[in-house]
């Protein structure tokens, strides 16, 4: 008998003592329905991947990172700019959590269409609702750990939320910031949370999720008709994964594998190309000439605040959340049996498309932020000078009030310049005179009043000039009346009668 | 694998777990779990208290600051300062500086607004020319007095507690303002005038003079 090569004889001394070549086998080698083999199913691995990624790259930043609120940011910048790939690495765990979510959220929405929650998989998808929080949790404190402006006045965000908790928000406010105030024990909370608390739990739960997938095995194609009865599903499973089955290694493992793959490539082209996030300002809460905004897949929530109500605004922030949590967990347990294919499910689908077409439309007004004052605008964006053109001294001294009592922050004029308030390039038709002098003195309308912070000189001025912004074929808005009273005649012929267009000015 | 030894049936592992549960063995295997839980226990408790040291702290993290000379602010003016934390860490780098605006409204008559919004506790923006805060994040803004003027907040600026002595203005300082520890509201002379509905069900307090009365047309 030839003597075996010296790494076969390794691998048996090793297997002979850990004799895990059994259960390994066992789980790749177990039978899937043929029609599981599918593009569909690669979500899942894909996010394990991604977990990997982010642990490893996260392991490697720790080497250098210091989680101290004085020195953090400092860090950061030399893992960006001295350290050989530094930013290299900052992008990948920075890219790697933003694919995490999204692949996460992807994964998601597919278990929910293909009704792969149902019985006997409800625990599973349990399970998974904690990990899609924990992985919401990661990129959160992450932000935080990325110690810049927008990290600081985040987590003041956070703390102003908590603090709206009944009774016990205060405390609770102290306890997530370690003390009364944002300050050094707050970032070494979230880096221990970070670190430790959150991609422990996060790693256990991904055990469980996993062994359970093994166990009950992957969920079938859904095909309408094909009901799920408690009584009948398992047997129904096991026939079909042994008639129509096959092994999963390598039947369908090849897909996951190029799948995560490509994922993982594409974390690293986004990485190479579009760099580490930040840090941008340095945290220093004196420097207020910030406009801290949350990362990308918290943009909604910042878009949901800003539309609130105030008097709904706490309610809404305790319920909504404890709500949307508690009806995610009881879904498997409301609806475990039945249909499970999209054919047969329309409410599962319109409520998936309505959630997925509120959050793209409230991300992408987060983008922008229509209801945020822009600070500089007043200084930084002059008036057009069409707007200007063929004006009297007095309507021109108006422009000027109106730049500098910062009504562009809130006010565009020529496409530049705040969207809070409506744009002022046609307000002469909307308002009358008078109803400007209303507004603007007595404000309403979510606007200020700005009777104390305008001389009768610079009101005058100012309505003069507003007055002036029309188009040149639609006139300023007039007061009806005031003819009759003041003129003791008839008002003047109406915008139709006299002809659209007819008049010069602008 | 000849080595390898079958796990017993669960009859024979059912018919064992009976033996044993009887014996003096189970007995002492249930004195150690208590043993356990005892140890557990007393090595918990520090702990917990070691977690839950940010609430356990009873105010201690407050006390005056001084943030200036009476003289350092021009009367009718409202000036940024910054303070030291009056409890702060080596490590803390410069979160322990902290921003607020000081407002001289009448002589010697200041009042001290902290930078965050009453909204979500981001920075507000003082305009001197306009008269107004106005907050970056989602719109609120405050006018020269503190009182809310539109957005979404549902209260006013958060002032800090105000003391002058010798010629310094000290401040009750040392905690992020948030709507639970400053959520009551001092409202002088709230029951003189009335206010329109849907100002008074935001905002109970009613704008001291120097700004106008009227938000709601």
């Amino acid at each position: 008998m030839p003597a075996e090569p010296w790494y076969k004889r390794l691998y048996g001394w090793v297997e002979r003592r850990v004799q895990l070549e059994g259960p390994i086998k066992e789980a790749a080698l177990h039978p899937v329905p043929k029609s599981t083999a599918s593009w569909w199913y690669v979500f899942g691995s894909a996010s394990l991947v991604l977990l990997i990624l982010q642990v490893v790259t996260g392991i490697m930043l720790g080497l250098v990172y210091a989680p101290s609120a004085a020195h953090a940011w400092t860090s950061l910048e030399v893992l960006n700019h001295e350290l050989p790939l530094g930013w290299f690495l900052r992008a990948m765990h920075g890219w790697g959590s933003n694919f995490m979510v999204a692949v996460v959220l992807v994964h998601m929405a597919q278990v929910f269409l293909f009704g792969s929650y149902k019985y006997p998989r409800e625990l599973t998808w349990i399970v998974g609702v904690f990990m899609l929080l924990m992985t919401l949790g990661m990129a959160f404190t992450g932000q935080v750990l990325r110690f810049d402006q927008d990290a600081y006045w985040g987590l003041g965000i956070g703390a102003s939320i908590m603090g709206r908790i009944p009774w016990i928000g205060g405390q609770l406010v102290h306890l997530l910031l370690g003390g009364p105030i944002i300050s050094g024990a707050t970032l070494t909370r979230f880096f221990a949370l970070h670190v430790f608390v959150i991609p422990g739990t996060l790693l256990a739960f991904t055990g469980l999720h996993v062994w359970m997938v093994l166990k009950l095995g992957i969920n079938e194609w859904p095909m309408p008709g094909r009901i799920v009865r408690r009584d009948t599903y398992v047997q129904e499973y096991n026939e079909l994964t042994h008639k129509d089955g096959i092994p999963f290694v390598p039947g369908a493992v090849w897909k996951d594998l190029v799948f995560s793959a490509a994922i993982l490539f594409a974390v690293a082209v986004c990485a190479a190309v579009f760099g580490p996030y930040g840090p941008k300002g340095f945290p220093d809460p004196t420097i207020i000439n910030t406009v801290p905004k949350p990362d990308f897949f918290f943009l909604w929530i910042y878009t949901v605040l800003s539309f609130l109500p105030p008097e709904m605004e706490t309610p809404f922030i305790l319920i909504a959340p404890i709500v949307a949590v508690v009806g995610l967990i009881a879904l498997p347990l409301v609806a475990g049996v039945g249909e499970k294919s999209w054919w047969r499910r329309p409410v599962a689908v319109f409520s998936l498309m309505f959630i997925a077409v509120c959050w793209g439309e409230w991300t992408h007004l987060g983008t922008y932020t229509p209801w945020s004052p822009v600070m500089n605008a007043w200084s930084g964006a002059p008036v057009p000078p069409d707007l200007l053109h063929g004006r009297t001294p007095l309507e021109r001294q108006g422009a000027n009030v109106l730049q500098e009592k910062q009504c562009r922050n809130c006010h565009a004029l020529g496409g530049k310049g705040g969207e809070r308030g409506p744009a002022l390039d046609e307000v002469a038709t909307r308002l009358t005179e008078d109803q400007l002098y209303r507004q603007i003195l007595l404000g309403g309308g979510n606007m200020p009043a700005y009777g104390s912070a305008l001389s009768p000189a610079e009101s005058t001025a100012l309505v003069r000039y507003l007055e002036t912004l029309h188009p040149g074929y639609q006139p300023a808005a007039e007061d009806a009346s005031r003819y009759v009273v003041e003129a003791g005649g008839v008002p003047k012929k109406s915008t139709v009668e006299r002809g659209a267009g007819q008049t010069p000015t602008r | 694998m000849d080595e390898k030894q079958g796990p017993p049936s669960p009859q024979e592992q059912e018919e064992r777990l009976h033996e044993e549960r009887v014996s003096r063995r189970t007995f002492l295997m249930n004195v150690g779990i208590a043993l356990n839980a005892v140890v557990a226990l007393a090595i918990a408790t520090p702990v917990v208290a070691y977690v839950l040291g940010p609430i356990l702290r009873k105010r201690e993290y407050l006390a005056w600051v001084p943030v200036g000379n009476v003289g350092d602010f021009p009367l009718g003016e409202t000036k940024l300062i910054s303070f030291q934390n009056p409890f702060s860490e080596a490590w803390d780098g410069a979160t322990a500086k902290i921003p607020a605006y000081v407002r001289h409204s009448a002589t010697n008559e200041f009042t001290v607004f902290a930078i965050n919004c009453a909204h979500l506790n981001c920075p507000v923006r003082w305009f001197s020319e306009s008269q107004l805060f106005m907050c970056p994040c989602h719109g609120g803004v405050y006018y020269a007095d503190g009182s809310r003027a539109s957005g979404p907040p549902e209260r006013g600026l958060f002032t800090y507690p105000l003391k002058v002595e010798n010629g310094k203005l000290l401040i009750n300082a040392g905690q992020m303002p948030t709507l639970q520890n400053k959520a009551k509201m001092d409202c002088p002379g709230a029951e003189q005038s009335s206010s329109p509905k849907i100002v008074a069900r935001i905002e109970p307090c009613q704008p001291s003079p120097g700004t106008s009365d009227s938000t709601v047309g």
